[in-house]
């Protein structure tokens, strides 16, 4: 019953975006105007009916009720609790389920509170979102329907892969989706904007909060996805340039430089052609990125919902959208006049360079992602990794970062570089300091390594900078959330060169009692037994560490054996200390009962994850200011509308 | 300072929709007529990579290329570590191989002496030499990227066969056929 519910629902909320389309596209025609007024309740009502079903296919898993073959297919009645919620995105359709219900809530969202923009306008960008929301309304009807029941209840669930039974990443697509939807909403709004000709500071600002958001929720996905990387496959690395990570890194830098771009064009009404691109581009970038993963195009340790014909339906969208997006982009540009100027050294400057860098890292990763498939076209295999990423995006990456370190004390419009003297002067102190004892004390490190251990400290202090001179107390909070996001860069960067270039790492044989060495550790394997957990059963060794000679701390390292679905995961075991982290992952047994023991020792690298944390912090306080002040505008402007309705009476 | 300057930006705009014209014909030959996926190694046919090893054992030399052309019969390189299950259960196979006259050289991986020197006398030495590589160097280099692997290697130095993984019994024969068709 609730299955069936379920599905009625979603048909219901497909046939309203139907109508938000039609009627949208008719009210912008001046003899069908009237219907206009349609468009932003169905909006909402689409909303409501998809949170519905998803809310259904969520009981459904919740119950555990076998007779629906999503929940056959993906559950198990022994699953803990956080699983079994998990797996109603851990899977294909659920997953697309997720996708639509939050682009719907986030479209109805927009047409209960955008009050900024001109109706025409909003009224475009709801026909823009109805029509990208069918586009998957067709997919999960047609093609991937999450209601559908087995002819007869299965009497036991096939389970969850256990690689993705981990509370981390219980939450790290639900993250990353956030993410991608909010960037639809930006190219909703693009292509409103392209269409009624109406690109400016309104457009701009309508469009920020939207961007920041997604932008935050990417910001955690990555940066969450990484450290379960990390911990979980037990290979040491937090970041390897696996195409799945590359298609959420990619809208990540979009929408990094559309997020800057938008402050120009809201500030200035500047860089309108671009920021409209830029918003295209985002949203294109997620829908590229979940085409790669799920079609199966490229071969990747994430690929659990490869299929052929999902992959040819997300193509067809893909082209339908981005095609056509773009098609509007030329046809449209031309006409969207130029914006205001701007001298070479201005604050627009600085944000037009770091706009280029992101957009050539941009680039060299897609490029880098989509390589092994142009070769393979040509009969040649080859795969791209680490030693061409590396070098390549540091070349942006590097200089970009040196303009982050000045583009926040410049003026917007036209500065002198008299007045910036000591701005620029501090950091570059503090940076060619920190070059100085990194190959004085520590050389020979990597030039990459060595660099980033230079650019960090500088970097840190010039992105506080902003704040020197000001009135803290009265500093809005976008300042304060660029700060903290620009610091969170040279925070993660640090750990990222530390990690490069001071770990170690030790590959043993070892019997109970056996000691040895990891860097600054004497670490000691005391025994190995097993353990039980919920739906696994694990050898568990005992570890003792200490750091320098210190007292000893205890890692117990896991090798876990699932039995629904048979499956076997490594559990790493972390000691976190302040300056770094101990990892130990348990191997197998020889035949001499020897256990294979690997160890790392990684100084400072949680910095990569406080960093990405701070990066988002940044980012929610800015988001923060500027909601409060669009919601103090608000309430300003319903005050006046109250006011002359009563006068008008 | 003008404001509203109008101004054609010209053929530019249709260059973000060619790219993606491009993207669609890539993917889509990448998806409905796709290549062979199996990674062979692109090292066969190839000669080795110069390097020169240090001894890994008291009792046996070291490895440099060099000793791969100077003739003779093809030779194994068996690139394995003490610390590496698979190459126990691999080492009868090896002794196998190197009573039936077959000359195999070692590299041991990321390994210390003591170790390689309890590992040898508990599963038996069959190496000629056995190289000591201790950041994966030369394993990287010919293109290997786990322990065990094996290689054929002809009497001129070129890559001859790459078997992954360990020598099961059943692949004694097999790996005897590629020595062979390499002479």
């Amino acid at each position: 019953m609730i299955a069936e519910l379920g599905l009625a629902m979603l048909w219901m909320a497909a046939a309203l975006a139907v109508l938000q389309l039609a009627a949208g596209v008719l009210a912008l025609r001046p003899a069908t105007a009237q219907l206009a007024g349609v468009v932003r309740p169905v909006a909402m009502l689409q909303g409501v009916l998809v949170a519905f079903a998803f809310a259904a296919l969520v009981w459904l898993f919740l119950s555990t009720d076998l007779s629906v073959k999503l929940v056959a297919s993906n559950s198990h009645s022994a699953k803990p609790f956080i699983f079994k919620l998990a797996g109603t995105w851990g899977n294909h359709e659920g997953s697309m389920l997720m996708w639509v219900t939050i682009m719907s809530l986030a479209g109805g969202f927009v047409a209960l509170i955008e009050k900024r923009l001109k109706e025409e306008t909003l009224i475009a960008t709801l026909a823009g979102q109805a029509f990208v929301s069918l586009g998957f309304y067709a997919f999960l009807l047609l093609a991937s329907n999450p209601f559908e029941r087995l002819p007869e209840p299965a009497p036991e669930g096939l389970g969850l892969n256990p690689l993705l039974q981990d509370v981390g990443l219980a939450f790290h697509p639900p993250t990353l989706y956030v993410g991608y939807v909010g960037l639809s909403i930006a190219f909703s709004f693009a292509i409103g904007a392209l269409i009624t000709r109406d690109v400016g500071p309104a457009f701009a600002r309508a469009m920020r909060p939207w961007v920041l958001g997604a932008w935050i929720f990417l910001t955690l996905g990555i940066t969450a996805g990484s450290y379960w990387a990390y911990y979980t496959l037990g290979w040491g690395g937090w970041w390897f340039w696996d195409p799945v990570e590359n298609a959420s890194l990619m809208p990540w830098l979009a929408a990094t430089a559309l997020l800057h771009s938008c402050s120009v064009l809201a500030a200035r009404n500047a860089l309108r052609t671009w920021t409209v691109m830029l918003g295209v581009i985002a949203f294109s970038m997620s829908m590229v990125g979940t085409f790669l993963v799920r079609s199966g195009i490229l071969t990747s340790v994430h690929a659990f919902a490869v299929d052929p014909t999902r992959g040819s339906f997300i193509l067809g969208l893909l082209a339908i959208y981005i095609g056509g997006a773009l098609l509007l982009f030329a046809l449209r540009a031309s006409t969207v006049t130029e914006g205001a100027r701007f001298a070479v050294l201005s604050r627009e400057s600085a944000l037009v360079f770091n706009n280029v860098m992101l957009c050539g890292i941009l680039g060299i990763v897609l490029i880098g992602t989509l390589y092994p498939l142009l070769t393979e076209a040509m009969g040649v295999k080859v795969s791209v990794g680490p030693p061409y990423f590396n070098p390549v995006s540091a070349v942006f990456a590097i200089p970009m970062m040196l303009v982050m370190a000045v583009g926040p004390v410049l003026r917007w419009r036209e500065d002198t570089g008299g007045r910036i003297t000591w701005q620029v002067a501090i950091p570059a102190l503090v940076t060619a300091a920190a070059l100085l004892v990194v190959e004085l004390l520590f050389a020979p490190i990597n030039l990459l390594p060595a660099l980033g251990l230079a650019i960090a400290p500088g970097l840190a202090v010039a992105s506080v900078q902003p704040l020197v001179g000001r009135n803290l107390r009265r500093t809005p909070l976008p300042i304060y959330g660029m700060v903290i996001g620009h610091l969170g860069i040279a925070v993660a960067l640090f750990g990222m060169a530390n990690e490069g270039a001071f770990s170690t790492e030790r590959l043993a044989a070892m019997n109970p009692g056996d000691s040895q060495q990891v860097g600054p550790f004497k670490v000691t394997l005391q025994d190995i037994g097993p353990i039980a957990g919920p739906n696994w059963t694990a050898l568990e060794a005992t570890v003792s560490a200490s750091y320098a000679g210190g007292t000893a701390t205890v890692l117990r390292p896991q090798a876990r054996t699932f039995a629904n679905p048979p499956g076997n995961r490594t559990e790493s075991a972390l000691l976190t200390r302040w300056n770094g982290q101990l990892y130990a992952v348990l191997g197998e047994e020889g035949e001499d009962g020897r256990w294979q023991m690997r160890f790392w020792w990684k100084p400072f690298v949680p910095m990569i994850w406080y960093g990405g944390m701070l990066v988002a912090l940044g980012g929610l306080l800015a988001l923060l200011g500027r909601v409060a002040r669009d919601v103090k505008r608000l309430v300003a402007i319903d005050k006046i509308a109250w006011r002359r309705e009563r006068q008008g009476r | 300072m003008s404001t509203e300057a109008a101004k054609r930006p010209g053929l530019a705009v249709w260059l973000p929709l060619g790219l993606f014209a491009g993207f669609l014909v890539l993917v889509m030959v990448g998806l409905y007529w796709p290549a062979d996926r199996e990674v062979s190694s692109a090292f066969i046919g190839k000669p080795l990579p110069a390097f020169d090893l240090p001894p890994a054992a008291d009792d046996r030399p070291g490895l440099a290329t060099a000793q791969f052309k100077e003739g003779g019969k093809p030779r194994l390189l068996n690139i394995f570590a003490s610390w590496c299950v698979p190459c126990k259960v691999e080492a009868p196979q090896l002794a196998a191989l190197a009573q039936q006259g077959v000359e195999i050289d070692g590299v041991a991986i990321r390994d210390r002496r003591e170790d390689v020197a309890g590992f040898l006398a508990q599963y038996g030495n069959p190496f000629k030499r056995i190289g000591k590589d201790d950041l994966s160097q030369v394993q990287l280099a010919i293109g290997s990227s786990g322990v065990p692997e094996t290689f054929v290697v002809d009497s001129k130095g070129i890559i001859r066969y790459q078997h992954i993984g360990d020598i099961r019994a059943e692949d004694v024969p097999m790996i005897l056929r590629k020595l062979a068709e390499a002479e």
